[in-house]
């Protein structure tokens, strides 16, 4: 057995560890930092629940090792808000009720947030594909969609 | 969902990845983008004594176009690819098949060279490097060695890589003007793996005769296969329906998939046919300049 000592940024504040080799990272931002937004959803890297930004690329948490984000820095849907204020996907996904049990919505709007840097301005079939590594038992995606499409414009019209 | 204990390493250098694996042999495994290895992993079917992680490495990140070749780099994403404009404008094979290996997020971290190495006749990449000709550089102890893309594959989860050898550039040749390619995958839903699918790529001259072509076959047997009589039957024939149909069921007779939870082996032998006329069709629809 081989333990490390990894340190990571999570959501803008530095995190230090001795971790064995295999701890998965959806664990050590679970079990070890007590950030428990992130989930565990399915065991077989499907369903997305444990989607994480790592420098700002959205990864499966439970798909890497925690070993694999020493020196790197992480968000989490902790990190969303900022001073209280929630973020405009956030808001959104409030407003246009993209979620009922919630275990998605964390990963879902990690990811729907990194598909946006890469096409600020999408049409639902877009959103829909940037999205794909995310599961739903509840929804149906619609109102995930469309909260994804109205926080695009908020964001948009802040730049 | 907790994986088995192991020794981790995080080398630099390629020199010393490789001296990593000399040391530990078959005890050791390298994890690059791992979404193949740690799945597996977590559910106990791969237990390494040893992991080698690559992703530290510089310089191996590459898609370039050099010597008339398309270069990858142990290092380079599925994600890199999807966003390459060389890929988007030679390889509309490639361009699809990035298209519908997984998801967003694994497309992150996933590697072109671990979809190869890993061997796993499941994986979409072995068929479209297969039908496209290309070839892989090993680096181990001894220096490097070139094998082309048909003599990787031995058996299932298992490639020509010797256990102290890292795949560290795959090299497809350019194709040549009046050539195309497609995937086409069937799968139950997004990000699966393929039920069935086939990648085509095919060379046209003037006269809508075909000068090359190629056909891989992805889950349709124990390793990924490449459809070598459906392939030299094709050359200098018009592709009209008679001579797709054959050459479809000449690719479905070399195939030899399993039941599973997806499908029965003979809807899958069938699939194989239909899916090769079908990527052969719009193989020559791109190679005669239609667009994607």
């Amino acid at each position: 057995m081989s333990t490390h000592n990894v340190t990571v940024t999570v959501n803008g504040a530095e995190h230090s560890a001795d971790v064995e080799s295999r701890l998965l990272l959806v664990h050590l931002i679970r079990d070890v930092l007590r950030l428990t937004g992130t989930h565990v959803g399915c065991d077989t890297s499907n369903c997305g629940a444990c989607t994480v930004l790592l420098d700002g690329v959205a990864v499966k948490s439970c798909t890497l090792f925690a070993v694999q984000a020493n020196g790197k820095s992480i968000t989490t849907v902790e990190g969303l808000a900022q001073n209280g204020t929630l973020h405009p996907m956030q808001a959104a996904f409030r407003e246009h009720h993209g979620l009922q049990c919630g275990f998605c919505t964390p990963g879902m709007m990690l990811s729907a947030i990194a598909f946006l840097e890469s096409n600020p301005d999408p049409t639902d079939e877009e959103i829909r594909w940037g999205i794909s590594g995310n599961l739903c038992r509840c929804t149906g995606y619609q109102n995930i969609v469309t909260a994804a499409h109205r926080a695009a414009a908020t964001m948009r019209a802040r730049t | 969902m907790i994986p088995s204990s192991f020794e981790y390493h995080a080398p630099g250098t390629v020199a010393e990845a490789v001296a990593l694996l000399k040391t530990h042999g078959e005890d050791a495994k390298i994890l690059s983008g791992g979404h193949s290895l740690v799945p597996l992993m977590k559910l106990r079917f791969a237990t390494p004594a040893v992991i080698i992680d690559i992703n530290n490495i510089p310089g191996l990140d590459y898609v370039k176009e050099e010597g008339g070749m398309l270069k990858i780099g142990a290092l380079a994403r599925e994600v890199t690819l999807e966003r390459s404009p060389i890929v988007a404008q030679k390889f509309p094979l490639i361009a699809d098949v990035v298209k519908v290996i997984a998801d967003p997020q694994v497309r992150n971290r996933a590697t072109v060279a671990g979809n190869l190495a890993h061997g796993d006749p499941a994986n979409d990449h072995p068929a479209v490097m297969l039908a496209l000709g290309a070839e892989v550089e090993l680096t181990g102890p001894n220096g490097t060695r070139t094998l082309p893309v048909s003599e990787l594959f031995v058996d299932v989860l298992q490639t020509a890589l010797a256990p102290d050898e890292v795949l560290t550039e795959i090299r497809v040749p350019i194709p040549p003007a009046g050539s195309g390619g497609a995937y086409y995958k069937i799968e139950r839903k997004v990000g699966d793996f393929a039920t069935i699918a086939v990648g085509s790529q095919v060379t046209l001259d003037s006269g809508g005769k075909v000068t090359a072509a190629g056909i891989g076959l992805t889950n349709a047997g124990g390793t990924p296969l490449k459809a070598t009589e459906a392939e030299a039957y094709l050359v200098g024939k018009a592709l009209d329906d008679a001579t797709l149909k054959e050459a479809g069921r000449l690719a479905m007779e070399c195939s030899d998939p399993s039941s599973d939870t997806r499908a029965p082996a003979d809807y899958k032998k069938a699939m194989v046919q239909e899916l090769t006329i079908r990527t052969l069709k719009r193989a020559a629809e791109r190679a005669r300049g239609g667009k994607a």
